[in-house]
């Protein structure tokens, strides 16, 4: 069998998220997992120390989540596929060095199974309280990719796209999970490896000498060449020119890479962002939700229907870039939104920003359970237009 | 007309990057050049060599070498170093860092890559204080020194780093003053061609910081300190090689043999695959 073949988990499985998000991680061409060990996200880690060795790769458990991501964007300079997984507590640490990975473009992924916080939280207790740290977390003006799942099966896919997305844009991808979806059993297909789509990173196309590490091609997306094929180039965390140099007093160098950085992400945003849109061709009540939540959502929906409302659910799939066009669109045809999370009020901000004048309204929920289809179907019932 | 002759070094420095922005005296040009001169020595090929280091002065060093290079966020050079080690073996991996980058911020990553054996070459460059934020207190700052942050003398203890780097299990230790160049390169040599993590702690010289804060003046007076002070004892107890005003132990201190991470890790893996291919 061949090492590729031995990756991919093909075949119907039952599954948990945490698990098949390893296995989409396999399957995407992962070859290198640092980690450290944290409730709710320990599953993946451990699936990744056991299979990893199977395909002739690396699994490390370092000494926190601030090394761990460090030798993840280490791991993707050396030119493998890179990720680590953890929860809040450690995507807090992280975010040290997810700027480090988004300034010196380190394709890379990072899971986030969101528990309960602040601080230490309820670590058992799901939660999706880290949507906004996904895309503020780290310090600077910058724009990353953060997908979110909704199901088992998801977690398998779209861990697959987070390394695509990863890959193509040379920028840290996050894959953010409730603790829900994590540690949910479900049914999972894994096509055969020649089924499912890869993107590799883009090569330099120049000589050596005339390589830029970081100098664009019309994407905005400069090639990226690994250490040990002779490129011979330098990287940095500060302020750099297309050659890598640092440029620490040039106003212009500051200005052309943060735009660059912001803009690779923001411009092709069309081509990132994803929403399922399901009951909503003549809907006049919006549901938009994600993850766990949208599951509910759905049901709500479903019962609204049968009691003669026009609802429909918007599950956003992309959360960061934040899917503005879509949502924008959805408000210009609704009478208004709900958007419930298990937080106390995050990504409704974002929502209410691009739904301008379309009322909306906000279900925060708080602790392990996500709302009840009927708490949701109330909100639809109250909002009736 | 004369034609215009190349430095030998030349090759082994990246000509965009050599406006450097070291002071006058500093001891970080002393070490960049017993670097390449190590690397010119052994005759080592430059595409497959990796240079990381952290912040501070000497962390732009990696900017100023021609071999692929990473400038990490501060403290982080290890386990970027690791990662690259670990991706792809074959490439040599130096991490060249200052005591605060390494031993304060960085600290953890030391002791773990240590007692995991990675097969890196760590080298710090140890000017007792933080430099490049105006000379405030570290983890070398001698006891009862002045700095911008302990003006009324330190009250911390200092590492004594031959010895944490033995205790966390580093195969090669070794201490050299800028002074000891040749001494300097030919340890960096030894620790270029061993397996395993490697350690080796450059006494370092800041005369415009450190220099000033502590009177102990400009390079020279610098030069003067290490040759009074310096004692080479080679393979002597790490335990007690702490530095004070009037002693610097130096020398090879550990060189010992013990399996590498890549090594155990290689090892497991054909396991695995052999019990996974046979079992399936």
């Amino acid at each position: 069998m061949s090492e590729k073949n031995r990756a991919v988990f093909t075949g119907k499985h039952f599954l948990s998220g945490d698990i098949a998000c390893a296995e989409g991680a396999l399957a995407a061409g992962c070859r290198f997992f640092a980690g450290y060990p944290i409730t709710p996200a320990t599953e993946i880690a451990e699936r990744m120390a056991r299979r990893l060795p199977q395909v002739g790769a690396t699994y490390i458990q370092m000494e926190d989540e601030i090394a761990s991501i460090a030798a993840v964007i280490g791991a993707s300079y050396a030119g493998l596929k890179a990720m680590t997984a953890t929860s809040g507590p450690g995507f807090s640490l992280m975010q040290e060095n997810i700027g480090l990975a988004v300034m010196t473009e380190a394709p890379c992924v990072i899971v986030d199974v969101m528990r309960g916080g602040p601080s230490t939280g309820q670590p058992t207790m799901a939660g999706q309280q880290d949507v906004m740290q996904a895309k503020w977390g780290s310090h600077g003006d910058y724009e990353i990719v953060a997908l979110t799942p909704s199901s088992v099966q998801e977690a398998f896919d779209l861990t697959i796209e987070a390394f695509n997305y990863a890959e193509t844009y040379r920028v840290p991808v996050m894959v953010m999970m409730d603790a829900i979806v994590g540690h949910m059993w479900e049914k999972v297909i894994i096509p055969p490896a020649d089924n499912i789509r890869i993107v590799n990173r883009n090569k330099p196309s120049v000589t050596p000498k005339e390589y830029m590490p970081f100098k664009p091609e019309k994407n905005l997306v400069p090639p990226m060449a690994v250490f040990g094929e002779g490129y011979r180039f330098h990287a940095t965390g500060l302020t750099h020119e297309e050659d890598g140099r640092p440029r620490t007093e040039s106003i212009k160098a500051q200005q052309r890479l943060v735009q660059r950085l912001c803009d690779k992400i923001r411009k092709n945003s069309d081509k990132i962002v994803q929403v399922k849109e399901i009951m909503m061709e003549d809907a006049e009540v919006a549901v938009v939700a994600y993850g766990i939540e949208s599951r509910a959502a759905l049901s709500a929906v479903r019962k609204a229907r049968s009691n003669g409302i026009k609802a429909g659910l918007v599950r956003l799939v992309t959360l960061w870039p934040f899917p503005e066009k879509p949502i924008a669109e959805v408000a210009e045809k609704v009478k208004m939104i709900i958007v419930p999370e298990m937080n106390y009020g995050q990504l409704v901000r974002e929502v209410e920003r691009a739904a301008k004048a379309t009322p909306v309204t906000f279900l925060p929920k708080l602790g392990e359970e996500p709302h009840r289809p009927e708490e949701i179907f109330e909100a639809i019932k109250g909002g009736k237009p | 007309m004369q034609a215009e002759i190349a430095h030998p070094l030349d090759v082994y420095l990246r000509e965009t990057g050599m406006h450097h922005i070291w002071c006058t005296g500093c001891g970080n040009g002393i070490l960049l050049n017993s670097f390449v001169t190590a690397m010119r020595e052994l005759e080592l090929n430059l595409d497959k060599i990796v240079v990381v280091s952290g912040i501070g002065c000497i962390g732009r060093i990696a900017g100023y070498i021609n071999t692929d290079s990473f400038h990490t966020t501060h403290g982080r050079p290890i386990p970027f170093a690791t990662g690259v080690k670990l991706a792809n073996p074959e490439l040599k991996v130096v991490v060249i860092s200052g005591d605060g980058d390494l031993f304060a911020i960085g600290g953890n990553h030391f002791i773990h890559a240590a007692r995991r054996n990675v097969d890196i070459k760590v080298i710090c460059a140890n000017n007792f204080n933080y430099g490049m934020t105006g000379g405030q207190q570290g983890p070398t700052t001698p006891l009862n020194i002045s700095t911008a942050t302990t003006p009324y003398g330190n009250i911390e203890h200092p590492f004594n780093l031959v010895h944490l780097a033995a205790g966390s299990g580093a195969v090669y230790v070794a201490r050299w003053t800028t002074l000891h160049v040749r001494r300097l390169t030919e340890s960096i040599k030894k620790a270029l061609q061993k397996e395993g993590f490697s350690f080796i702690e450059v006494i370092s010289q800041c005369p415009e910081i450190y220099g000033k804060s502590t009177k102990i003046g400009d390079a020279i007076d610098f030069m003067n300190w290490f040759k009074k002070a310096s004692e080479i004892q080679n393979f002597s107890d790490p335990a007690k090689a702490e530095i004070t005003p009037d002693r610097i132990p130096i020398g090879e201190f550990v060189d010992i043999e013990k399996p590498t991470y890549e090594k155990l890790l290689t090892e497991k893996i054909v396991q695995v695959q052999n019990k996974t291919q046979g079992g399936a």
